[in-house]
């Protein structure tokens, strides 16, 4: 007989809301042990080594960024509920970012985090639209974004009503789709309203070393409550017996008993380990998938002209298609990040430059090919992904100049972030529908993460909490 | 236990979860909510606190009587007071 253990709460994956849903639920006296497959934390928000360089995944920016004292905004509310005090992150500001549009960004939008910034940017470059845009602002800070059984209404639909022009809704919706959205060409209106306070409303931030502080509190809270955690330590499948979870089998064969399982892992990801035959195909949607060049350079990318610049949202088409690429990758548009321009302090820098460009790629282009030709597709992306960024930057002394400076590249794929997250397609932003109660078939199964809606790293976490909270804490 | 002890001891769990707020100035006659930022997910820490410290349950329907220090100090230092058996 295979050893038992039991456990109030069982959870699967431990990424941000893995991780933030454990520290609730130990802190109140729960026995909690999170499994995780990988050997590493963070699940999509994570970071990687080679040869003694770490690379971040997925944080480009913690949004929802407020200064000391703003409070009842999500970013208080996380730090409230987790018991962290905000100096333990160390969140150091953006400097300022950017949406470009047009063959050479020859419309550009300036934010900061201060909204007055971004307000008359708006103003100056689309002054018939202003009174719109107002309306619009007014009509996302009245909406109710945390109610848990809101009706969906499209986010295109709700954003006309108030602006008219064509280029700017489709500025607006750039950034909130690309930090967040799992449905292409369109958002459900919760979903726009979320991301546009925590994207322009809030703010941009990140630690100096990024977001491996973010992971190191979460870690260090959990483990001082009481929880226990289980690495390399994979569930491959959710027994379930009259309605309900009746055991977790691990990849191991052990069988864990738990009275309530929470999983981060994703809503067809979490299906897929309900069903009778493991590794069953399922009939998910396709997905939204990413890939990411990264180069490592031997100066600041100021000393490069790129002194300015937190984030720029780019495209150069004349409507922005935020759809699955018919080829391997779209470059048409995407988002560069300079995570050295974040205002660090004095004398505090990054050791080295890094220069961070994302595009829509499509995870059926990737998913199968031969080792062989899979490195030589990333051989032909790379430059062609930053040479389309690089058309909304400031341009460089010589054509030459980025290259002459770079130490190392790296890039990722939708193969890679399926093979290292476990999520299917190498989605970022989760499956198309939303399960915002975290319901599931079984009774005492919930999902917490990107399937159930709440997005970006501070979204995750509050996403673990609410769970935690609604399907557990709450009913004592 | 004092009215004011009880009283205390909900401001400290509120020095907790909510450390942003300034406690110096609390008026025990006025709702909690009407003087500093606190939601319902802060309320049911409150709860969860008094659980966890000093093994006090209040159910859910009589969460209004944690409005106000003094309507706290009047609903909780009679449970405080039979734990310790006293009455």
């Amino acid at each position: 007989m295979n050893t038992r253990s039991h456990y109030d709460v069982a959870i699967i994956g431990a990424g941000m809301s893995g991780l933030a849903a454990g520290i609730r639920l130990a802190h109140f006296g729960k026995k909690v042990c999170i499994f995780e497959r990988h050997n590493a934390v963070g699940g999509l928000n994570s970071f990687y080594s080679i040869a003694g360089r770490k690379f971040d995944v997925g944080l480009h920016a913690m949004t929802n960024f407020v200064r000391p004292g703003v409070k009842g905004t999500p970013l208080g509310k996380l730090l409230r509920q987790l018991r962290i005090d905000r100096d333990e992150f160390a969140l150091c500001e953006q400097k300022q970012s950017r949406i470009a549009f047009g063959p050479r960004g020859e419309c550009s939008l300036r934010f900061t985090n201060d909204f007055a910034v971004f307000e008359s940017e708006v103003v100056a470059a689309f002054p018939a639209q202003a009174d719109g845009f107002r309306r619009l602002v007014t009509a996302v800070r009245t909406f109710d974004d945390v109610s848990l059984d809101a009706p969906p209404i499209s986010a295109r639909e709700a954003v006309r009503r108030h602006v008219s022009d064509p280029l700017l809704e489709d500025m607006l919706f750039c950034p909130l789709m690309y930090y967040g959205s799992a449905t292409e060409r369109d958002m459900e209106f919760g979903q726009f309203v979320i991301m546009f306070k925590a994207l322009f409303l809030e703010g941009f931030a990140r630690p100096l070393e990024g977001v491996r502080v973010v992971l190191r509190v979460l870690l260090a809270k959990y483990r001082a409550a009481g929880g226990e955690r289980r690495m390399k330590c994979g569930v491959k499948k959710i027994s379930a017996h009259a309605g309900r979870a009746s055991a977790v089998i691990l990849d191991s064969g052990e069988e864990i008993t738990a009275d309530h399982v929470i999983s981060s892992i994703g809503a067809p990801e979490t299906d897929r380990l309900l069903a009778a035959s493991p590794g069953e195909p399922t009939t998910a949607a396709p997905t939204l998938s990413f890939v990411e060049t990264i180069s490592i350079l031997d100066r600041q990318p100021a000393e490069l002209g790129w002194g300015s610049d937190t984030i720029v949202f780019f495209n150069d088409s004349s409507r922005f298609d935020y759809v699955r690429p018919t080829e391997q990758v779209d470059p048409r548009s995407g988002v560069i990040c300079i995570p050295n321009n974040f205002d660090y302090g004095a004398g505090r820098v990054l050791p080295e430059g890094i220069f961070r460009v994302t595009c829509l790629a499509n995870y059926d282009g990737w998913a199968s090919q031969r080792e062989a030709d899979y490195q030589a597709d990333k051989l032909r992306w790379f430059p062609e992904v930053q040479r389309s960024a690089r058309r909304f930057l400031p341009p460089l002394a010589s054509d030459d100049a980025l290259a002459a400076a770079t130490l190392t590249t790296d890039m990722f794929t939708p193969r890679t972030i399926a093979k290292f997250t476990g999520h299917l397609g190498g989605a970022i932003y989760g499956a198309t529908t939303k399960h915002r109660q975290g319901r599931t078939s079984l009774d005492n199964l919930y999902l917490c993460g990107t399937d159930q809606g709440f997005l970006g790293i501070v979204g995750a976490m509050l996403s673990g909490i609410s769970m935690a909270n609604y399907h557990i804490l709450q009913k004592g | 236990m004092t009215k004011d002890e009880c009283k205390q001891v909900v401001l400290d769990i509120i020095a907790d979860i909510a450390p942003d707020e300034d406690l110096s100035n609390v008026k025990p006659e006025v709702r909690l909510r009407d003087q500093m930022q606190l939601d319902s997910m802060d309320f049911l820490d409150i709860v969860m606190e008094l659980r966890k410290r000093h093994g006090i349950e209040v159910p859910e329907k009589d969460y209004q009587q944690l409005a106000s220090l003094d309507s706290c100090a009047d609903y909780l230092t009679p449970k405080f007071d039979a734990l310790t058996g006293k009455s």
